[in-house]
């Protein structure tokens, strides 16, 4: 015992050891290596700036119908991206697409974030029997297949874009709460909780303050592919009349209200399509890769 | 393992009352009066008042909610308000269909999924793997119902091989035995030694098949990759090929075996979530089955057709999961001791 305390360098001095890198520096250092997130952080970038800026990019007004101008091909002069069957600009409707499909994504994913963490926290904070109903309610809520509980959800609220972003995220509170109450009951038991519980933290310092900062990396790389889902999950509801209603430029209603045309002109369909593929593609790359990056049992 | 398979089972019965319970609420709490929606516009409010004491709307909400309880325990959905036909009768018609096309995605999705899986583990960091990978990264970013319609311009418009919709060439005097058209053309075949209706019904169902099971696949071939890799890293992996066992041996004799544990829980879940991933593919190739009939029905506003679809997928869901779990802890003793 005497001869480990002799090593230990005299109290003040400082030790000549370079600084450990912080997690979240180390995460940053690893995310530059992840190509695969980068590329989906890029795509991201891209469609929230065209969104956001979608009223000074967009060459046309995306409900302008020009008569003359219907179903014109893609490189027509003026239309970079063809018309649709009302003459109306595909570029522009599908720049205010992004912009709708962004506000989806980050509107439904923020109703599921803020009440399934909520709900998590409490539950798995003070179990008994608020916790027990939480669960029986989680249960019967995954009992229906995902597409179903939303199609479920609207058939109630009626069908429009906001009650469409109102269901998914309703649908997607479950999978937060799990996360969220199975992390808290494996934090709440550690040392740091015990500590600061015997200084007199409150408990709600505790569970905002304390335990949940601990849980935000499962967490953030679920919301980052929650977005891509609700966006695919908000093209689908609109595609069968239960989300965005005409005309708005929402991608999903834009391939439902051009079904018809698929023999006369290909560009209507595929377009749309094309640009919810990559939007939710963005989101699925950086989510994996910041699983990756954000999983310390990954790390080599 | 009797004592788990019992404790989930008894677990199953408050969750499909609180679906029974839930499915009830859509239908208490969705704007419009049902027996408006089935008079239509111009019926005045005698004819209402006489519907809605018929089915029972003017009683009290607690007792409507008993009503119905006791009629979905006896799987009584009541009649559909479009066509006057009792709903579990049309459902008796309608989910074969839907069945078979799940199944047949599945199908799809299963073998091709753990084949590519396989072949992106064993040949990881090689353009075969970046290939499989970033083609299954597009099959779970993709709209399935885009990719139907996709795949309808391309293989029905333009090259004209498959046909738009429906399960069998309507010209045909084709009579269901089963509803399960693939097996009753099958047995028409055999009996009357004609295959035209069991090519007819398989080339219905190879488009709507790719396009419901595009999702899965991609799915079933990431997690085969990445339990592979998991799995060849073990020791007993190492013994094998220190043991001079030929590689290929290794892989499909001893690794696969182990690597397709979790791809069994993801089959089945998947399964369940393709009964419902209809509804779109069922539009779209006007196949029909319960998805698109739902569909309908809530386009209608026929609400014990909608009420009896849902608890009916809902409750498939339930049962199927339920079945993979207690299949999961029978290969995987590990679970049922937790």
């Amino acid at each position: 015992m005497e001869r480990s305390a002799d090593r230990l360098p005299p109290i003040g001095k400082q030790l000549d050891v370079p600084d450990e890198p912080t997690f979240l520096q180390e995460s940053i250092h690893q995310l530059r290596r992840n190509k695969a997130a980068i590329a989906g952080l890029i795509v991201i970038a891209l469609f929230l700036f065209v969104g956001i800026f979608a009223p000074v990019i967009s060459p046309h007004n995306p409900l302008e119908q020009t008569i003359s101008m219907r179903k014109a091909p893609p490189f027509t002069e003026g239309y970079l991206l063809g018309t649709d069957s009302l003459g109306r600009d595909m570029l522009s409707r599908l720049i205010y697409g992004a912009r709708i499909s962004m506000i989806i994504g980050v509107v439904s994913v923020g109703i599921a974030l803020i009440f399934g963490l909520l709900i998590g926290v409490v539950s798995g904070y003070y179990g008994g029997w608020f916790d027990k109903l939480v669960m029986r309610i989680i249960d019967i809520m995954l009992a229906f297949p995902y597409v179903l509980l939303t199609i479920v959800i609207v058939a109630i609220l009626g069908a429009s874009l906001t009650n469409a972003m109102i269901a998914i995220g309703i649908s997607q509170i479950p999978r937060y709460v799990r996360l969220v109450r199975a992390s808290v009951l494996a934090e709440k038991e550690s040392d740091y909780v015990t500590a600061e519980r015997s200084i007199g933290t409150s408990n709600f310092e505790l569970m905002f303050g304390s335990i949940l900062p601990n849980c935000l990396a499962p967490i953030s790389v679920q919301a980052t592919l929650g977005v891509g889902e609700a966006i695919l999950s908000s093209a689908a509801l609109s595609f069968l009349g239960l989300g965005a209603q005409p005309p708005t430029p929402e991608w999903g209603l834009m391939i439902a209200s051009s079904r018809e045309f698929i023999t006369s002109a290909w560009w209507i369909v595929t377009l749309p399509g094309i640009a919810t593929l990559f939007a939710v593609l963005g989101f699925n790359l950086f989510g994996d890769g910041l699983r990756d990056i954000l999983d310390p049992k990954l790390r080599d | 393992m009797l004592k788990y398979v019992l404790k989930r089972v008894s677990l199953l019965i408050p969750t499909l009352i609180g679906v029974a319970t839930l499915v009830f609420a859509m239908v208490a709490l969705s704007p419009g009066d049902p027996a408006r929606v089935m008079l239509g516009e111009r019926a005045n409010k005698a004819q209402l008042e006489k519907l809605r004491s018929e089915l029972g709307l003017d009683r009290p909400l607690i007792e409507q909610y008993g009503i119905y309880m006791k009629n979905m325990a006896q799987f009584d959905f009541g009649e559909s308000i479009k066509t006057g036909r009792k709903v579990s009768e049309e459902i008796k018609e309608l989910y074969p269909a839907t069945i078979e096309l799940a199944f047949f995605a599945m199908l799809f999705a299963t073998t091709l999924g753990i084949i590519i899986g396989v072949l992106s583990a064993t040949r990881r960091n090689t353009w075969i793997d970046y290939t499989s990978m970033v083609g299954a990264l597009f099959g779970v970013s993709m709209p399935v119902f885009w990719l139907a319609l996709v795949l309808m311009m391309i293989f029905s418009v333009g090259l004209n091989w498959f046909p738009t919709g429906g399960r069998i060439n309507i010209r045909y005097y084709f009579e269901a035995i089963t509803n399960f058209y693939i097996l009753d053309t099958l047995i028409y075949w055999v009996r009357d030694g004609d295959p035209k209706f069991l090519i007819s019904s398989l080339k219905h169902m190879i488009l709507p098949a790719v396009a419901l099971g595009t999702i899965p696949l991609a799915i079933i071939a990431r997690v085969t990759r990445s339990s592979m890799l998991e799995v060849l890293k073990q020791d007993y992996v190492k013994t094998a090929r220190s043991a001079g066992i030929a590689e290929k041996r290794v892989v499909y004799r001893y690794a696969l075996k182990n690597a397709l544990l979790p791809v069994v829980t993801i089959i089945g879940l998947q399964f369940g979530l393709l009964l419902s991933g209809a509804i779109l593919t069922e539009t779209i190739f006007a196949w029909p089955g319960i998805g698109k009939w739902i569909y309908k029905a809530i386009e209608a506003r026929d609400y014990p057709a909608v009420q009896g679809g849902v608890l009916v997928i809902a409750t498939s869901f339930v049962l199927i999961n339920l079945v993979v779990d207690i299949l999961y802890s029978i290969v995987n003793p590990k679970i049922r001791l937790q």
